[in-house]
C-alpha cells in the first residue's frame, strides 16, 4: 500500500461517509450540504487520480453551481429553519434500486478492470484535452451542447406559467417564518396541487 | 504523515520556478503555505486601511487617526476587539451549520492566494490551470454565505442568503466568460503564462507592446463590475443591504465569525484585484514595453536579481491597491441598485456583452 493508496482511501471514505449521510439525514438542508461534501469529495478523488482538470470542473459545476442551486431551491420553497424531521416513505424501494445499481456497476467495473494494476497515472495536459475535445471530438461535443440547450429550454417552458393559463389566478403561497425555532405545519397545510412556490414579496407579476 | 499527504495529494503540474521552491520537498510545502497565509492575512489589511482612509477623505472626514501612526493599526485593533467579543449563537440556529459557515466562506479565498503571482518568481504555485483553479475555488465560497443565511434562523438572514445565492450565480457567468477571453488571447491558463504573453503581445503590424487592457477593454469592464458584484460590495450589496435587511446573512453573527465574513470580503477584493492585474494590467510590468531593471527573460520580466524582484512586488501591490481604490471610489460614488435591477443587469447586459467579447476575441485571435 503506497502513500497514494492511503490518500485515496481517506478521500474515498470521506466521500462515501458524506454520501451515506446525504440519504440518511432527516433534515433536507443538511442532506443538501452533505451532498455538497460528497460532490467535493468526488473532486478530491479525481485530484488524487491526477485528473486535475476534471477535479476543477467537478468543483465549479457541481459544488459551485448544482449544490448551490439545490440550497437556493430549498431556501426558496421549504426553508425549514432549525430542526425539522422529514423522511420519505420509499426506503425499501430506494434500497432495492440503489442496491441493484451498485451490484450491476461494481460487477461491470470489476469484470472489466479487475486484476489490472493501474499504471502510475499522469493526467494529460490541458492543451491535449482541449485539442481532443475541439478538434477530434468536436461533433459529439456540439451535439451534447445542443442536447443540454434543448433540456434547458424544455425546463424553462415547463417551469414557466403564463398568467391566466389555467383559467384561474395563481394561488398565493408564502414562506412561513417565525421567531420560533421549529417550522410548524404551516407550510404543509397548503393545497398539494400547486407546484409553483413563489415568494409573494416579489410582487412584479 | 503530513508530507506524505502533501506529496501525493498535490498533483497539479507546476510550471515556472518560484522563489518559494527549495530542494527539500517538505520545506517547500511549508514555505508555500506560509507564503499564501502571510499574503492572505497582511495584504487585505492594507486594502482595508486604504478603504477606511479613502472613504474618509471622500466623505470629508479623516478616517482612522488614533490607532498607530496615521491610524494604520486600526484594523489590527478591530481584529483584537472582534476576538474579545462574546461569540453568540442564537438559540434557534442550527449550531453546526451556523458555526461552520464563515469558515466555508473564508477558506476558498485563502486557497486562491496559492496561485496569485505578485512578482517575478514571487508566488507559491504556478499551475498549468491557475486561472481555472482560481475561478473554480472562488465559486465555492457562496456555499458558506448561503449556509450562514439559512442557519441563522432569522428571516432577514434568510432573505440575504437567498439574494447572495442568486447574485453570485448570476455574476459568476460574466466573470468567467471575461476571463476565458483573456485565456484565449494568451493561449494559456497559467497566471504567470498570461503575464508572459502580455509582455510579448504587440499590436498587429507594429512593435508596440500593450497590455490586454487595450484590446480587451470591454472584457476588463465586465470583469471589474462582475468582481464587485461577486464580492457583494456597494453598489452591489443587496445581500447585506442594511436599510432593507438589517445586515443580510451576517445579521446574527458576532465576534470572530463576523470578522471572518469581513475578512472574506477584504481578501476577495485583493484576490479579484490581483486577478485583474494579471489578466489585464500586465502583472509586474511597470509600463507596457518597459523591462524591469535587473531582470532578463521574456520582456525583461523574469529571472530577476533581488532588487528587481522587490521592485516587481512593489509594482504589483501598487496596481492591486489602485484597483482597490477604484472599488472604494465606486462604493462611495454610487447608490445601491435594486434587487431586480441587479439581476436584469447581469442577465441582460453583462452576459450578452461577455459572450460578444468572447466571440470578438476568438475571431481576432484567428485573423491576426
Amino acid at each position: 500500500m503506497t502513500g497514494h493508496d492511503v490518500v485515496f482511501l481517506l478521500v474515498a471514505l470521506l466521500t462515501g461517509g458524506a454520501a451515506l449521510l446525504t440519504v440518511t439525514s432527516k433534515n433536507l438542508f443538511h442532506a443538501a450540504l452533505f451532498l455538497a461534501v460528497t460532490l467535493a469529495g468526488i473532486a478530491g478523488t479525481f485530484l488524487v487520480m491526477r485528473a486535475d482538470f476534471l477535479a476543477l470542473v467537478q468543483l465549479i459545476v457541481y459544488v459551485g453551481s448544482v449544490a448551490v442551486l439545490f440550497l437556493f431551491g430549498l431556501m426558496l420553497t421549504r426553508a425549514p429553519i432549525g430542526r425539522e424531521a422529514l423522511d420519505g416513505q420509499n426506503r425499501g424501494l430506494a434500497l432495492v434500486v440503489s442496491g441493484t445499481l451498485f451490484v450491476v456497476l461494481s460487477t461491470l467495473i470489476i469484470s472489466t478492470f479487475g486484476g489490472e494494476r493501474a499504471a502510475e497515472v499522469a493526467g494529460p495536459s490541458i492543451a491535449d484535452i482541449g485539442i481532443s475535445i475541439f478538434a477530434d471530438w468536436v461533433l459529439p461535443f456540439e451535439l451534447l451542447s445542443m442536447l443540454l440547450l434543448a433540456a434547458l429550454i424544455g425546463a424553462i417552458l415547463l417551469a414557466r406559467r403564463e398568467d391566466g393559463e389555467s383559467g384561474e389566478p395563481m394561488p398565493e403561497r408564502r414562506i412561513e417564518l417565525s421567531d420560533e425555532p421549529v417550522t410548524h405545519a404551516g407550510a404543509q397545510e397548503l393545497p398539494a396541487g400547486d407546484s409553483k412556490p413563489e415568494l409573494t414579496a416579489g410582487g412584479d407579476r | 504523515m503530513m508530507d506524505l499527504v502533501f506529496s501525493t495529494a498535490i498533483t497539479f503540474v507546476g510550471q515556472a520556478t518560484s522563489i518559494t521552491t527549495f530542494d527539500s520537498y517538505a520545506l517547500s510545502v511549508v514555505v508555500k503555505i506560509a507564503f499564501a497565509l502571510g499574503l492572505f492575512f497582511v495584504v487585505p489589511l492594507i486594502g482595508g486601511y486604504l478603504e477606511h482612509k479613502v472613504m474618509g477623505r471622500m466623505q470629508a472626514r479623516r478616517g482612522p487617526v488614533e490607532a498607530g501612526p496615521f491610524g494604520t493599526l486600526q484594523l489590527v485593533a478591530d481584529g483584537i476587539k472582534f476576538i474579545q467579543k462574546e461569540d453568540v449563537i442564537p438559540r434557534a440556529a442550527d449550531k453546526w451549520v451556523f458555526a461552520a459557515a464563515p469558515g466555508v466562506a473564508l477558506v476558498p479565498g485563502m486557497l486562491i492566494f496559492l496561485v496569485l503571482p505578485i512578482g517575478p518568481g514571487v508566488f507559491a504555485l504556478d499551475l498549468e490551470l491557475g486561472l481555472f483553479y482560481a475561478l473554480a475555488i472562488s465559486s465555492v465560497s457562496v456555499l458558506g454565505i448561503m449556509m450562514g443565511g439559512w442557519a441563522s434562523a432569522n428571516k432577514f438572514a434568510l432573505l440575504g442568503g437567498l439574494r447572495a445565492g442568486g447574485q453570485l450565480i448570476a455574476y459568476e457567468l460574466p466573470l468567467i466568460l471575461a476571463a476565458i477571453a483573456v485565456a484565449v488571447q494568451a493561449g494559456t491558463l497559467s497566471l504567470v503564462g498570461i503575464v508572459e504573453a502580455q509582455a510579448t503581445f504587440t499590436l498587429p503590424g507594429t512593435t508596440i507592446n500593450v497590455w490586454y487592457l487595450f484590446p480587451q477593454f470591454l472584457g476588463f469592464a465586465i470583469f471589474f463590475l462582475a468582481a464587485m458584484a461577486e464580492l457583494s460590495r456597494p453598489p452591489f450589496d443587496m445581500p447585506i443591504a442594511d436599510s432593507e435587511l438589517v445586515f443580510g446573512y451576517m445579521t446574527e453573527y458576532t465576534g470572530i465569525k463576523f470578522a471572518m465574513y469581513l475578512l472574506t470580503e477584504y481578501g476577495g477584493m485583493i484576490v479579484m484585484s490581483a486577478l485583474m492585474v494579471v489578466l489585464y494590467l500586465g502583472g509586474w510590468q511597470l509600463l507596457p514595453g518597459v523591462p524591469l531593471p535587473g531582470c532578463e527573460g521574456t520582456g525583461g520580466l523574469f529571472d530577476c536579481d533581488p532588487m528587481g524582484t522587490l521592485l516587481g512586488v512593489v509594482i504589483t501591490i501598487g496596481k492591486i491597491m489602485a484597483l482597490v481604490f477604484l472599488m472604494v471610489w465606486a462604493r462611495v460614488a454610487y447608490p445601491r441598485l435594486r434587487e431586480d435591477q441587479l439581476q436584469r443587469f447581469a442577465w441582460l447586459a453583462l452576459i450578452p456583452l461577455a459572450l460578444l467579447n468572447l466571440a470578438l476575441v476568438g475571431v481576432a485571435k484567428v485573423v491576426f
